[in-house]
């Protein structure tokens, strides 16, 4: 394979399509780390397709010097399958939004992330339908006012980490808009993970639901209610990490490290621990709720399971060596003949 | 007492029996043999909606027709002349096809109490003791028991001896027909290779068939069907569904692209994936997806990556699939969608035929989003058909349709089957890598025929994005702006008529080519119009036959040969929908004679239609 002549960098992902997110909108900070890091990542620029489905995040492969497509709603999934099934060697990224992926789309993501194509699939979740102007979607909390619900959503919400855990996904991560660095290095762990990686992007819509994400970004609380998770280090939150996370049994339970309980028997991050990313992906508690526990960001869990393309290609090759390579004359043919002179 | 031999042109035998009976083995072996043998032939399985509906009951009945002549044949047969019957409920179930005089074969067994009670006829009714049949010659025969009986000392258990009662019949059936029963003992030798004791027990229960026409003094009549007088050539038997499949490979082979088949399993279209799975040594990615939308999804995503695209459902998936398909017509790229139609609206009659899903193909997006369509006539047209459909894709890159329906798919007729050279090639160029200093890639810069170029991810500087919002002409960029978004539906509409350039002329099928009446046909009624015509004109009626295999867009001579003509007949499997279309487009009066029963045309219909125009 050819190797790339210069080294690229983050302006030669940049298209000359004006960005047309509002202004202030998380979506900016993504694109920025995404055109960021994959620089990094050694791919040939014209071996990156970008997919995405509609709403405000699938306007993303307009602004991406790669070949990109713009599907339908809910569908990013199911057409990047068809691609990656057929161009493996592609590095084939998926931008969706909560409602595209976990609502319109919700039947071809499970299904993506059961037969594990390797795909990145990017989840901004604004916990809002932005493009059409501010309902509430399926990662909206109970009770969410917005135009479709003024008196409130009476739809139970969607736990993206549960549900991925759920469809067996093979890796799931956590990042949001406001943290750059951490969503530099996870979108990195996500495209070295092969398999179906799903990152799931807090970002905030300043236009119809701002400050949703709040409580995880800002000074003030950001330190209490976030949990950065890192395979081989102690579950530790908190002001100066002040607390920790114990498992007792299957029950998560918050230490105070201040008040003489030992940091030596906190849980120990894995991210290949299946039991223990169930339990994570349930740390999910309305962050207004008394006694909640603070919400996780990192990878909670990956797995190596074989990819559907691979298995795909493997049988291909099995029945060339079986068969030989398809003569067509022969299949035209079949096994009975007659001749009329 | 001996036997007569009478020669017959042509015959229809339906067999008839609970789905457990094997009857679709009979009469496929049957038909392969009369197609060794050189007979015309053309068959028909109809099979029940339930898959296991009980057995004895009416809602169980499957049937095989199959029709062979030493005449050339078009269509598995208006009604038959045989009947085999392996119960009361098959009996039931198609006596109604019968024709006057004809033959009843019926296996005794099935009409005992239990059997004519399932089959709904009233308490102490037996059609074959009451006089009912009179107008048939009815031969008994206790299938069952003479099954048994040849078996009696082979070890075996009732269940599996009673599974060789076929066998029986089909013995029985070669014996009256007068035929050469090697090529069924060849196969059966094969299908139980590892079973040596079953293929002894079914060869015996095939020549305990046989002998018995021989040796009971029942029978005194056998038949023989000659060979037809064919087109020379090397002949294997097809299936509909079994030719689209290979036209789908042929034309991937011939267009040195790798076929991506995504799809969802529906009746009538699930033997095409059945097929295409078995050949994966061709390179055939076959993709069973989670519903119809993500198997046309998929396919766009293939296409889009350089892949041959092939998705197929019938009208209920096809629906599912709109939103989707138009986008690949925003896309302007490569797809083939395969409409095995069925029976609708809604799930409809999903083992019924119905021609109703022309409009859907034509009309059947938001926005106008044209697309090519192109239909299949017989069984082994689909080939030429479906291979045409890929050509169409990639050479003018889009979306077409193959339309096809349950009568065709499941229906077989002996194919000339074509050598790989011989086939018309089919022209690929993905678009070149350029370099920095080029200038800048336009994707949806046109060629003459108004196509774009096909460049797939993997070029060095072809980036470029697409996407189903309005594309500015040539960047490909979004736009909003009006008038761009007229010209680029314009252009799509001229894209796909420019195809027209691209086809062969409509030529007339039979009869003069200026005249009173032309029927004007598409996809599967084929062979009743033609049979049709084919007698109308023996008997001096002035009528000729056109069938139309490109409906979007028509052949470019298709106005003028209507204008050659007094009356325009469009016999359609629908309430009216290519007439609809011609009469839009050519505003010519034409008649529309229409039948929506599930069921075909008979030929016989269609010669009554044109005697009462031309009378
Ligand atoms: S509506 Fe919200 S999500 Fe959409 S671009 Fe504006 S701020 Fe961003």
């Amino acid at each position: 394979m050819e190797t790339q002549q210069a080294a690229l960098s983050a302006k030669d992902f940049v298209t000359d399509q004006d960005v047309r997110w509002c202004p202030g909108c998380g979506d900016y900070s993504i694109l920025k780390q995404v055109q960021t890091v994959l620089p990094d990542l050694g791919i040939p620029r014209e071996n990156i397709v970008f997919v995405s489905g509609i709403g405000c995040s699938s306007r993303f492969p307009y602004y991406m010097e790669t070949f990109g497509m713009h599907s339908i709603h809910g569908r990013a999934t199911a057409v990047a399958s068809g691609l990656k099934a057929t161009r493996p060697e592609l590095s084939v990224w998926i931008v969706s939004g909560d409602g595209d992926s976990m609502s319109i789309g919700g039947n071809h993501l499970i299904h993506l992330l059961r037969r594990n194509f390797d795909v990145n699939l990017l989840i901004f979740n604004n916990e809002i339908y932005g493009l059409t102007k501010g309902q509430y979607s399926p990662a909206s909390p109970e009770g969410k006012i917005t135009k479709s619900s003024p008196m409130g959503s009476i739809d139970h919400p969607f736990n993206p980490a549960a549900l991925a855990l759920g469809a067996d996904a093979t890796f799931f991560a956590r990042s949001m808009d406001r943290d750059p660095i951490h969503l530099r290095e996870i979108l990195k762990r996500s495209n070295a993970h092969k398999g179906s990686s799903v990152v799931e992007i807090y970002q905030n819509c300043n236009v119809f639901n701002d400050g949703a994400f709040e409580v995880f970004t800002e000074k003030g609380t950001k330190k209490m209610e976030t949990l950065f998770v890192e395979t081989g280090k102690p579950l530790l939150f908190g002001e100066g990490q002040n607390k920790g996370i114990k498992l007792d049994g299957f029950t998560p339970r918050v230490v105070d490290l201040t008040s003489g309980e030992s940091a030596n028997d906190l849980w120990i991050h894995d991210e290949r621990d299946r039991v223990k990313a169930q339990i994570l992906s349930r740390f999910f508690d309305d962050p207004k709720k008394e006694n909640h526990l603070p919400r996780p960001f990192g990878i909670f869990y990956q797995e190596d399971r074989f990819c559907y393309e691979d298995a795909l290609n493997a049988q291909i090759e099995d029945a060339v060596k079986a068969k030989g390579k398809g003569d067509l004359d022969a299949l035209l043919r079949g096994k009975n003949t007659w001749s009329i002179n | 007492m001996s036997t007569t031999l009478e020669t017959k042109k042509n015959v229809a035998i339906m067999f008839a029996g609970d789905s457990g009976d094997g009857i679709q083995l009979t009469g496929t072996q049957f038909t392969d043999t009369a197609a060794l043998l050189g007979n015309d032939i053309s068959t028909f399985p109809n099979f029940p909606a339930e898959i296991r509906a009980p057995q004895g009951t009416l809602a169980g009945v499957s049937g095989y027709q199959l029709h062979f002549g030493s005449v050339e044949i078009f269509t598995p047969g208006d009604g038959c002349d045989v009947l085999v019957v392996m119960n009361a409920a098959a009996l039931k179930a198609n006596l109604k096809g019968l024709h006057t005089g004809g033959i009843i074969i019926a296996n005794t067994d099935g009409f005992d109490i239990k059997n004519l009670k399932l089959a709904k006829y009233p308490d102490g009714v037996n059609p074959l003791k009451d006089g009912s049949l009179e107008k048939f010659k009815v031969y008994e025969i206790d299938v069952t028991k003479m099954t048994r009986t040849a078996l009696a000392d082979s070890g075996m258990g009732t269940k599996e001896i009673d599974r060789s009662k076929n066998m029986f019949v089909l013995g029985f059936i070669y014996w009256m027909y007068n035929r050469d029963m090697s090529n069924s003992i060849a196969f059966l030798q094969e299908k139980f290779k590892k079973r040596p004791d079953l293929i002894e027990a079914n060869l015996k229960v095939l020549k305990a068939g046989y002998n018995y026409g021989e040796t009971t003094e029942t029978f005194n009549a056998r038949y023989e069907v000659k060979a037809a007088k064919m087109q020379k050539g090397e002949y294997r038997n097809i299936m509909g569904n079994q030719a689209a499949a290979l036209g789908l490979i042929a034309a991937a082979n011939k267009s040195n692209l790798s076929l991506f088949y995504g799809t969802y399993p529906i009746t009538p279209a699930s033997d095409i994936l059945h097929e295409l799975a078995k050949y994966k040594n061709f390179g055939i990615r076959t993709f069973q997806a989670e519903d119809e939308i993500a198997a046309v999804c998929s396919t766009i995503g293939a296409s889009f990556g350089g892949s041959l695209g092939v998705t197929a459902s019938s009208g209920p998936g096809i629906a599912l699939k709109g939103e989707a398909i138009g986008l690949a017509t925003m896309l302007e790229i490569p797809l083939v969608i395969c409409n095995i139609q069925r029976g609708g609206p809604s799930t409809g009659l999903p083992t019924k035929t119905e021609q109703a899903d022309l409009l859907q193909a034509m009309y059947g997006r938001n926005g106008e989003g044209p697309v090519a369509i192109i239909s299949a006539s017989t069984p082994s047209d689909c080939f030429d058909t479906a291979y045409e459909a890929c050509r169409i894709a990639v050479e003018h890159m889009t979306p077409v349709f193959f339309l096809s329906d349950g009568y065709i798919a499941n229906g077989s007729e002996p194919w000339i089957f074509p050598s790989a050279k011989d086939l018309k090639p089919i022209k690929v160029d993905y678009a070149k890598a350029r370099n920095p200093e080029d200038a800048k890639f336009l994707p949806y810069k046109r060629d003459e025929k108004l196509v774009r170029p096909w460049a797939i991810p993997g070029t060095k500087g072809l980036e470029h994005r697409v996407g189903g919002i309005e594309k500015e002409n040539e960047t490909g960029n979004i736009s909003y702006d009006p008038d761009n978004h007229e010209l680029m539906v314009n252009l799509r509409a001229q894209k796909i008529e420019r195809i027209a350039d691209y086809i062969p002329l409509q030529q007339i099928d039979n009869g003069p080519a200026k005249g009173k009446l032309l029927i004007l046909g598409w996809g599967s009624t084929y062979g009743s119009i033609k049979t049709a015509v084919i007698e109308a004109l023996s008997e001096g009626y002035e009528v000729a036959h056109a069938h139309v295999r490109y409906l979007n867009p028509f052949p470019k001579n298709l106005g003028q040969i209507l204008s050659n003509y007094d009356t325009v007949l469009m016999p359609e499997i629908n309430s009216g929908q290519l007439i609809k279309m011609v009469r839009d487009k050519y505003l010519i009066p034409a008649i529309g004679f229409n039948k929506v029963k599930g069921m075909p045309f008979t030929s016989t219909e269609i010669k009554n239609k044109i005697v009462e125009l031309l009378k």
